[in-house]
C-alpha cells in the first residue's frame, strides 16, 4: 500500500543544511516536506567537533569561506543563542608553527573582517593554564562551541511551526522521474517509513538533495553523477574540559589542530582521509594516536588524560572535477542546479560547506528554488529566532545549576550528563523517538564518562514503564506538539505534565538496551585503554555478568539502526592513507 | 581555579568510574538529603564547573563535611573531598563568606585573643545566653561542643616556664602542636613532650602558624595560603637540617603533608620538603617501635578503652598506629571503632544548619561506645574536635592516645590531665 503526499518542496536529508532549507522554505511560505532516513543529525552534522567557526581557520587558505563564517557566526549567535556557547577561540603559535604564517594570518584576518587580537601570553595562560607554555603568540577570535544536535532539532521545530512536515526514519529508495532521456524531470521521491513499514510517494515541484556525503547516492537515482569527496575526520573526546576556549594552531589547516570545549568534554580533531563509503568506515589506531600526539602540542599531557570516546564524521566536500586529497579540497559549498548542469529539471543538490554556514547554504538553495517556483519571497532566517532563543547563550553549568535550584538530584537518570527522568520522558513524548541513541542526541544521555553504564538500564526501565502505561491508555501520541526548545533544561521539564502515552514506534525494551549498548561500545573501542578500560570493565560486569544481556529474549529483533551499530569501528572499511 | 595543572586535584575526576561506592559509604549523604553524595558533588559536578561562568553552578557541595571517607573507599583514587573543598572555595570567592565561617576558620586568632583573658572568655562564651545569641546572630549551634580556653596558660607558656627542666639531647625532634593544643588543650602538648623525652629526644618547639585547615574547609584559600607559607618559612629550615617534625593533631599533620599543597596547588620544593619531614606522632612512634627504639616499660592500665581512629587520621593512609601501640599496654583493652565519622568534621558540626547532621552522622560512633559496656570510663581519639564531639555525644571524657601512652609510662595523670611530678 503506497500513500501519496504532495508538496512544493521536498528536502532530502535531515542534517543542519536540510533542516535549514526546510525552515527557510517554510518561512517563505512554501509547502515543505523533509525526509531523513534516520534521526535528525544522523550524518555529518551529528558527528563533528562542535566548532562555531569565526572564520579564522580559513582566512589564509580560503578567504571566501572565512568571510562566510564570520558573517554566519554573528547571525547564529542571534538566531540560535541557546545552541551556542560563547567560548571564544585562540589561534596559538607553537614552536612548530613559527615562520611567516602568523603574520599572514593577522593580515588575512584584517582583509576578511575576522576580528582578531593578539593577547599577552600571560593573559592567555591565566585563562587557559594547561596551554603549552612554549607557545609564543596567541590571537583571540570569536570562535564558539555549538550543539549541532540541539540546533538542528530546534530549527526543525521552527520549520514545523512554519508549516513544514518533518519525517524522520523515512528513507528515500528512489526518485520519481518523468520525461524521456534528455528532458528528464525529478518530481519527488519514493520513501520507506522504516518505523511504520509504509511506502510513501512524495510528489514535489522541487526536490532538494541535501544529503551531504550521501549526495552522490541520491543523484545517482536520477542518473546523475555528483562526485562527493568524502573526507573522514576522526575526533577524540576527552573526559572533561581541558580548556574552556577553542584552541586552534596558527598554521595551515592540518590534522589534529583544533581542541574544542563542548558541553562537558573537550574534543581534539581531526583527520582528513578519503573514504569510499560515508556510512561504513573504520577508525584506525594511527588516527587516534595522531590526534593525541597533536593534542599534546596544544595541551601537554592531553594524551595521558582520559579519552572517553572516538568517532568520525565524513565531510561532504565537493569540488567540480577535483581528484586530489580531501584536506586540500575547498571548504566552500556548492549549489548544483541540475537543470543547468545536467538538463534534469526539478532537482537541486547543495553540498560542501560547514555547519557554521548551514543557514547561508539554505538561503542560497531556497533562493534558487524560488527562481524555479516563480516567486520572490525574501529569506527571513537571518532575522528570525528559533524557539528557545530567549534562554540566551548556553553555559556549561546550566544543567547543574538547575538541578541544584530545584533539588532534582534524586531524579537523575544519566548522572554524568545530568539528565532527569522528566527530561527523558518529555523527549520521548514530544519529539520523534525510535532508539535510545535518538535520546542521546536530544539530551546527551549516555555521553559522559560511563558511556551508558548506569543510565542505559534506567532509561530502558522508564521507557518500558511508559509503554505499559501507554498500552493501558491505548492511544497514539499526537505529535503536533513537537517541542524541543527546552529539552535540555532540567528545570523546564520538571513543570511539564507527565506524558500519558508513548509513540508506538519505540522499539521493544530489550532491543533498546542492546542497540544502545552496541552503539556506545562502537565509540569506546578505539580508545580502550587506561581509565576508560576500567570503566568498560565495570560496565561489562553490569550488563554482561549481572544482566546477561547477551542472552536477552527477542534476540532476532532489529531496529533500523541495529546493523549500523553492530559494525565494529575498528574492523570496518578500507581507508586510503592520509595525506 | 579548578585545573591549574595536572598535579592539581581537578584532573583526578578522570579516575571516576561512577561506581557509587563513595556514595554508599558517605556518612553525610546517609543522614540528609541536603547532600546528594560525594560522586555527585565531586567528580560529577566538577565536569560542569569552570572559570568565568556566570556564577558557581552548585550549592549543595557546601554540605560535604570534608571527612574524606569517600577518598578512603574510592577504588580508583579520585580526590573527591578536595574537589569539593575547591568548589566551596569557588563559592566563597564569588559570594563572600559568612562571618561565622570567617570566625570558625581562625582558631589561631581566636586562641590568641581568648588566651589574653581565658577565664573571662570562657565565662563570656560558655553560658546559655551567649550560646543562644551566637546561634541566632552568627549561626553557631547552641548545643555544639565549643572548647574552653585553657585557664592554666597556653602550651607555649608552659614550655617557657619549664624550659629549665626540658631534656637536652643530641637526638632532636620538632613538635608541631597546632592551635588546639596551644590554646585549649595544652595538656595534650605536655603529654607529647614527656613521651618524646622519655624516648630520649629533645623537643624543639619552633614558632608556627595554624596549619590552615579550618580556612581550607571554609573556602578561604587566600588566607590559608598565607598560613601555609608562614609554616614553610618557619619549619622548612628544620626539615632541611634533617629533623623530623611530629604533630599531635592529626588533621594539622595531614594538612601540612597533603591538604594544603594539594588544595593550594603548592607543589614547590619547600612544600615537598615539609611534606616528607612531617609525621603524625603515632606514625612516628610506631616507626621507633619498629626500629626497636620504643621503651616498653608500661605500667598496666586496666580498663576498656573505645578508640576511634578519626577520618582525618585514616586519610594519612598509615593504618592504625595508635591502636597498634596502645595494644602494647598491659591490661588495656582497646576497642577500635569502625564508625565512619564522629560527625563534627572540624568546624562542620558547629554550624547551626549542620549540627543535627553532625550528630546523626556521629550516632554510629556513639552507639559503638555504648556497646562497649557500662564500665567504660573514657574514650580515645587523635583529633581534638572529634574528642569534643565524642564527649558531647557520649557524655564520657575523651583523651588523646598520647595522653594514654604517657599515663602508661607513668608520666601523666589521665584523670587530671597533667604530667606527673611537674
Amino acid at each position: 500500500m503506497t500513500r501519496r503526499l504532495q508538496t512544493e518542496i521536498l528536502v532530502i536529508g535531515g542534517g543542519a543544511t536540510g533542516v535549514g532549507i526546510a525552515w527557510d522554505a517554510a518561512l517563505r511560505g512554501f509547502d515543505v516536506i523533509l525526509v531523513e532516513k534516520r534521526d535528525l543529525t544522523h550524518g555529518t552534522t551529528g558527528r563533528y567537533h562542535g566548532l562555531l567557526h569565526s572564520g579564522g581557520r580559513y582566512v589564509v587558505k580560503d578567504p571566501q569561506s572565512a568571510r562566510e563564517c564570520i558573517a554566519e557566526n554573528r547571525i547564529l549567535r542571534r538566531t540560535h543563542p541557546h545552541c551556542i556557547e560563547d567560548t571564544g577561540g585562540f589561534f596559538v603559535v607553537t614552536p612548530e608553527d613559527e615562520g611567516e604564517y602568523p603574520d599572514r594570518f593577522v593580515q588575512a584576518c584584517a582583509e576578511t573582517g575576522v576580528p582578531c587580537e593578539e593577547i599577552a601570553l600571560r593573559e592567555a595562560f591565566r585563562r587557559e593554564p594547561l596551554l603549552n607554555r612554549r607557545i609564543s603568540r596567541v590571537f583571540e577570535v570569536p570562535d564558539g562551541a555549538a550543539d549541532s544536535f540541539l540546533a538542528t532539532h530546534v530549527t526543525a521545530q521552527a520549520a514545523r511551526q512554519a508549516g513544514a512536515r518533518i519525517l524522520t526514519y523515512h528513507e528515500v529508495t528512489g526518485l520519481l522521474l518523468r520525461g524521456p532521456e534528455g528532458a528528464r524531470e525529478v518530481v519527488g521521491a519514493r520513501v520507506e517509513d522504516l518505523a511504520g513499514g509504509e511506502t510513501l510517494e512524495i510528489h514535489a515541484t522541487m526536490t532538494i538533495n541535501a544529503t551531504g556525503a550521501w549526495a552522490g547516492q541520491i543523484a545517482r537515482m536520477a542518473g546523475l553523477t555528483v562526485e562527493v569527496i568524502p573526507g573522514k575526520g576522526v575526533m577524540v573526546a576527552m573526559n572533561h574540559r581541558l580548556v574552556n576556549t577553542v584552541i586552534n594552531r596558527c598554521k595551515m589547516p592540518a590534522d589534529g589542530d583544533i581542541l574544542v570545549p563542548i558541553h562537558t568534554v573537550s574534543v581534539i580533531g581531526t583527520t582528513d582521509v578519503r573514504v569510499p563509503d560515508p556510512e561504513h568506515y573504520g577508525i584506525e589506531p594511527w588516527e587516534v594516536a595522531l590526534m593525541l600526539a597533536e593534542g599534546d602540542k596544544l595541551v601537554p599531557g592531553l594524551s595521558r588524560a582520559r579519552a572517553v570516546r572516538a568517532w568520525a564524521g565524513v565531510r561532504p566536500l565537493y569540488q567540480e572535477g577535483y581528484t586530489g586529497a580531501s584536506r586540500e579540497a575547498t571548504r566552500q559549498f556548492t549549489l548544483l542546479d541540475h537543470a543547468r548542469r545536467d538538463g534534469v529539471q526539478g532537482l537541486l543538490t547543495i553540498i560542501g560547506g560547514k555547519w557554521t554556514t548551514f543557514r547561508l547554504m539554505a538561503e542560497k538553495t531556497v533562493d534558487k528554488a524560488c527562481e524555479y517556483l516563480g516567486t520572490r519571497q525574501p529569506c527571513q532566517t537571518a532575522t528570525t529566532q528559533v524557539p528557545g532563543a530567549e534562554q540566551g547563550h548556553y553555559w556549561l553549568g546550566h544543567r547543574l545549576h538547575e538541578v541544584e535550584e530545584h533539588e532534582l538530584h534524586g531524579d537523575l537518570v544519566c548522572e554524568c550528563e545530568l539528565v532527569t527522568r522528566a527530561m527523558l520522558e518529555n523527549a520521548v513524548y514530544r519529539n520523534p523517538t525510535l532508539t535510545l541513541d535518538d535520546l542521546r542526541r536530544d539530551l546527551r544521555l549516555g555521553m559522559g564518562p560511563c558511556q551508558g553504564g548506569f543510565c542505559t538500564y534506567r532509561a530502558v526501565g522508564i521507557l518500558h514503564e511508559m509503554r505499559e502505561r501507554a498500552g493501558e491508555a491505548g492511544g497514539e501520541v499526537d505529535r503536533s506538539d513537537w517541542e524541543v526548545a527546552y529539552m535540555q533544561s532540567p528545570a523546564h521539564n520538571r513543570s511539564l505534565p507527565p506524558p500519558s502515552s508513548l509513540p508506538l514506534a519505540l522499539s521493544s525494551p530489550n532491543l533498546l538496551l542492546r542497540d544502545f549498548l552496541q552503539e556506545r561500545w562502537k565509540g569506546v573501542r578505539p580508545i580502550l585503554w587506561g581509565r576508560q578500560l576500567k570503566q568498560e570493565m565495570l560496565d561489562s560486569l553490569i550488563y554482561l555478568s549481572l544482566m546477561n544481556v547477551d542472552h536477552l529474549p527477542d534476540a532476532g529483533l532489529t531496529s533500523p539502526m541495529t546493523a549500523f551499530y553492530e559494525q565494529d569501528a575498528g574492523d570496518v572499511g578500507e581507508t586510503e592513507a592520509g595525506v | 581555579m579548578f585545573t591549574e595543572s595536572w598535579q592539581s586535584v581537578g584532573p583526578s575526576l578522570d579516575e571516576c568510574i561512577k561506581c557509587n561506592i563513595c556514595t554508599a559509604y558517605c556518612p553525610v549523604a546517609a543522614v540528609t538529603d541536603r547532600f546528594p553524595g560525594p560522586k555527585y558533588a565531586g567528580p560529577q559536578a566538577q565536569r560542569f564547573r569552570e572559570n568565568g561562568q556566570p556564577h558557581a553552578p552548585d550549592r549543595s557541595v557546601d554540605y560535604c563535611s570534608g571527612c574524606r571517607v569517600c577518598n578512603e573507599v574510592c577504588p580508583t583514587g579520585v580526590k573527591i573531598a578536595e574537589l569539593n573543598a575547591r568548589a566551596r572555595a569557588q563559592m566563597v570567592a564569588e559570594q563572600g563568606i559568612p562571618l561565622r565561617n570567617r570566625l570558625l576558620g581562625r582558631n589561631e586568632l581566636l586562641g590568641k585573643l581568648g588566651s589574653l583573658a581565658p577565664r573571662l572568655a570562657n565565662l563570656g562564651l560558655h553560658n546559655h545566653v551567649s550560646r543562644v545569641m551566637a546561634e541566632k546572630v552568627v549561626g553557631i549551634a547552641r548545643e555544639a561542643p565549643l572548647p574552653r580556653f585553657s585557664e592554666e596558660g597556653t602550651f607555649g607558656s608552659w614550655m617557657k616556664r619549664t624550659a629549665g627542666e626540658r631534656l637536652r639531647s643530641d637526638r632532636k625532634v620538632v613538635y608541631f602542636h597546632g592551635c588546639a593544643t596551644m590554646y585549649y588543650e595544652p595538656f595534650v602538648g605536655k603529654a607529647t613532650v614527656v613521651v618524646l623525652e622519655h624516648l630520649g629526644y629533645e623537643v624543639i618547639v619552633p614558632p608556627q602558624n595554624c596549619c590552615g585547615l579550618p580556612l581550607l574547609s571554609n573556602g578561604e584559600f587566600g588566607a590559608a595560603r598565607r598560613y601555609h607559607e608562614g609554616n614553610l618559612h618557619k619549619l622548612v629550615p628544620y626539615a632541611q637540617q634533617g629533623y623530623e617534625i611530629v604533630g599531635s593533631s592529626t588533621s594539622c599533620t595531614l594538612t601540612l603533608k597533603e591538604e594544603a599543597p594539594e588544595l593550594l596547588d603548592m607543589f614547590d620544593e619547600e612544600s615537598e620538603e615539609l611534606k616528607l619531614a612531617v609525621w603524625d606522632v603515632f606514625e612516628w612512634l610506631r616507626e621507633r617501635y619498629r626500629q626497636g627504639e620504643l621503651p616498653t616499660d608500661f605500667k598496666p592500665l586496666p580498663m576498656v578503652l573505645p578508640y576511634h581512629p578519626p577520618c582525618q587520621y585514616r586519610a594519612h593512609r598509615v593504618g592504625r598506629p595508635a591502636a597498634e601501640l596502645l595494644a602494647l599496654i598491659p591490661g588495656l583493652d582497646v576497642r577500635v571503632s569502625t564508625a565512619r565519622c564522629c560527625g563534627i568534621a572540624g568546624t562542620y558540626g558547629y554550624k547551626r544548619e549542620k549540627y543535627q547532621i553532625g550528630m546523626d552522622v556521629g550516632a554510629e560512633l556513639f552507639e559503638f561506645v555504648r556497646e562497649q559496656g557500662r564500665e567504660v570510663r573514657m574514650t580515645a581519639c587523635d583529633s581534638e574536635t572529634c574528642r569534643w564531639q565524642l564527649e558531647h555525644g557520649t557524655g564520657l571524657p575523651s583523651r588523646h592516645p598520647i595522653e594514654v601512652l604517657a599515663a602508661a609510662y607513668g608520666l601523666y595523670d589521665l584523670e587530671r590531665r597533667e604530667p606527673r611530678g611537674v
